[in-house]
């Protein structure tokens, strides 16, 4: 099982701030495809893939990044901070 | 060195104040705040979503490497989240070191670091709707020179 977390217009166009999946997915890719057909509004999210950022276990990641033992994916748009 | 991802206000003056008190050995201290800009009165509040766990380990992380850069004394990060009005202190940054090169340019290390690679995502909240703030290109090229 993977968590997976949603942040700022990623988090309000798929309508909820977080989700629990038991996938197959062995990288990041791969589970952005398997998150893209569940919704609409997931569609929606992940359709602009050059403005995603992702990170793995609480740490930024490519997309490339393995799944193996990942506990939390988190997905949102480049960040604000400071 | 201390961090503090916060929802509530805090007073700047007193919190450089005991920064600078509890420096021993510090000859420069450098402060840098940021406030919620408010563009001509059209501001109602600003929101400050971030990814708890994350925020506090990405952060912790660009001050120790900054403390590997530079020869610092200390160093304070304290960044809110939640809403906010116009001219409020969202977040500061000090520094202290022995002399002002290491303070200055770590002061501006971590911020531009905080801009780009600390999870926070501003919302803009206007009369007529709410918008996200767009990160910069300026931004992320500002990394480049570290």
């Amino acid at each position: 099982m993977i968590d997976i977390l949603y942040f700022a217009w990623l988090r309000e166009r798929i309508g909820t701030n977080r989700e629990r999946l038991e996938t197959t997915a062995a990288t990041v890719s791969d589970l952005v495809a398997e998150l893209e057909a569940r919704s609409e509004g997931h569609a929606l999210a992940f359709a602009d893939k050059t403005s995603l950022r992702v990170a793995v276990d609480q740490e930024l990641a490519d997309f490339s990044a393995p799944l193996a033992g990942v506990r939390e994916v988190a997905f949102f748009p480049p960040m604000t901070g400071g | 060195m201390r961090l503090s991802v916060q929802e509530a206000a805090f007073d700047l003056g007193a919190e450089s104040n005991a920064f600078a008190a509890a420096v021993s050995g510090a000859g420069a201290v450098v402060t840098f705040t940021g406030l919620v800009r408010d563009n001509g009165g059209s501001l109602a509040a600003m929101e400050i979503e971030h990814y708890p766990g994350m925020t506090e380990r990405a952060i912790t992380a660009m001050m120790q490497e900054a403390k590997t850069r530079w020869s610092l004394v200390d160093a304070l990060v304290i960044h809110r989240f939640g809403v906010l009005k116009g001219s409020e202190p969202i977040m500061m940054v000090a520094t202290a070191a022995r002399h002002r090169a290491d303070a200055f340019a770590a002061a501006e290390f971590l911020m531009d670091y905080l801009k780009s690679r600390a999870p926070f995502w501003k919302k803009e909240i206007g009369a007529d709707g709410a918008a996200w703030v767009a990160a910069q290109q300026t931004d992320e090229d500002a990394l480049r020179r570290w």
